[in-house]
């Protein structure tokens, strides 16, 4: 049975090469019951998103515009 | 050059803020401080010759990167010709760091277990965010973090990051997932689990 150390490490691999049907399958029973894995698997989607939003930051983070955050939330 | 003053050329605030996103790119994928100041700067000037054509700043902006992105990928290439070897860090690939987040079985300790990501899109033009996905970038080991950005934000492909980098394609496969599982692991750490990030 497939840990979730395999499974994401195999959910890292699908984003660069083309899983067999045998991992593909094993993957998708591990992430049936698993909803760590689950979670890691969209947070994969949303590192490859963010980094090309980072990549094409024409206006993420410009200069010189002032925050428009006003919920006076700190860090 | 035209001098109107909505030009991006003439705002030197402008430029030196370019400048300085720039060097933080090619900071992060070449090791050579001197290489990655001659990088910017090559693109830097090729990009400006012709930017007149750019009144809008994201524009040229855009564009001035793509350049970047050449110089930077010409310039790995030629490094690991050079060098014939990646660096020894690279091919030091143990079981370390993955420990505290793994279980003796390989099952997430109860509390790493990746959580869920409340919109990440929806962080585009906020600041803070950024400030803290760079540090996280910024905190990658070199090795790891240099395949990633040639995969992530070069975009090249797995078999032109094996040859440029010389390393084998396992051996990537590993230093893409200690990335990628690292990164995750700073970004929810530092935002997604904060307070400022669960509320958006």
């Amino acid at each position: 049975m497939m840990n979730c150390r395999e499974a994401t490490r195999l959910m890292s691999e699908a984003r660069d090469r083309r899983l067999n049907l045998m991992e593909k399958a094993s993957l998708k029973v591990h992430l049936w019951m698993c909803s760590g894995c689950r979670n890691f698997d969209g947070q994969m989607d949303s590192l490859r998103d963010l980094m090309r939003m980072y990549a094409h930051e024409d206006d993420t983070v410009d200069s010189g515009k002032p925050d428009d955050r006003s919920s006076g939330v700190e860090k | 050059m035209t001098d109107q003053p909505s030009s991006p050329l003439n705002d030197s605030a402008f430029l030196q803020d370019l400048r300085n996103q720039m060097l933080k790119f090619a900071r992060l994928q070449l090791k050579d401080e001197h290489q990655a100041e001659d990088v910017v700067q090559e693109a830097l000037a090729g990009a400006l010759r012709n930017a007149e054509a750019f009144a809008r700043r994201s524009a040229l902006r855009t564009w001035v990167f793509a350049i970047l992105k050449h110089k930077i990928a010409d310039s790995l290439r030629g490094q690991y010709r050079q060098a014939a070897v990646f660096d020894d860090s690279a091919c030091n690939i143990g079981e370390d760091g993955d420990d505290q987040l793994f279980d003796e079985r390989g099952h997430w300790q109860a509390d790493e277990r990746p959580q869920h990501w409340s919109t990440p899109q929806s962080l585009v033009h906020n600041r803070q965010f950024w400030a803290v996905f760079d540090a996280c970038l910024n905190r990658l080991p070199a090795a790891q973090a240099r395949v990633f950005m040639m995969r992530e934000f070069l975009e090249l492909e797995s078999a032109e990051i094996c040859a440029a980098a010389e390393v084998s394609t396992s051996n990537l496969n590993v230093l893409l997932y200690r990335a990628r599982l690292q990164l995750r692991e700073c970004l929810e750490n530092h935002w997604f689990a904060e307070p400022q990030g669960k509320s958006r």
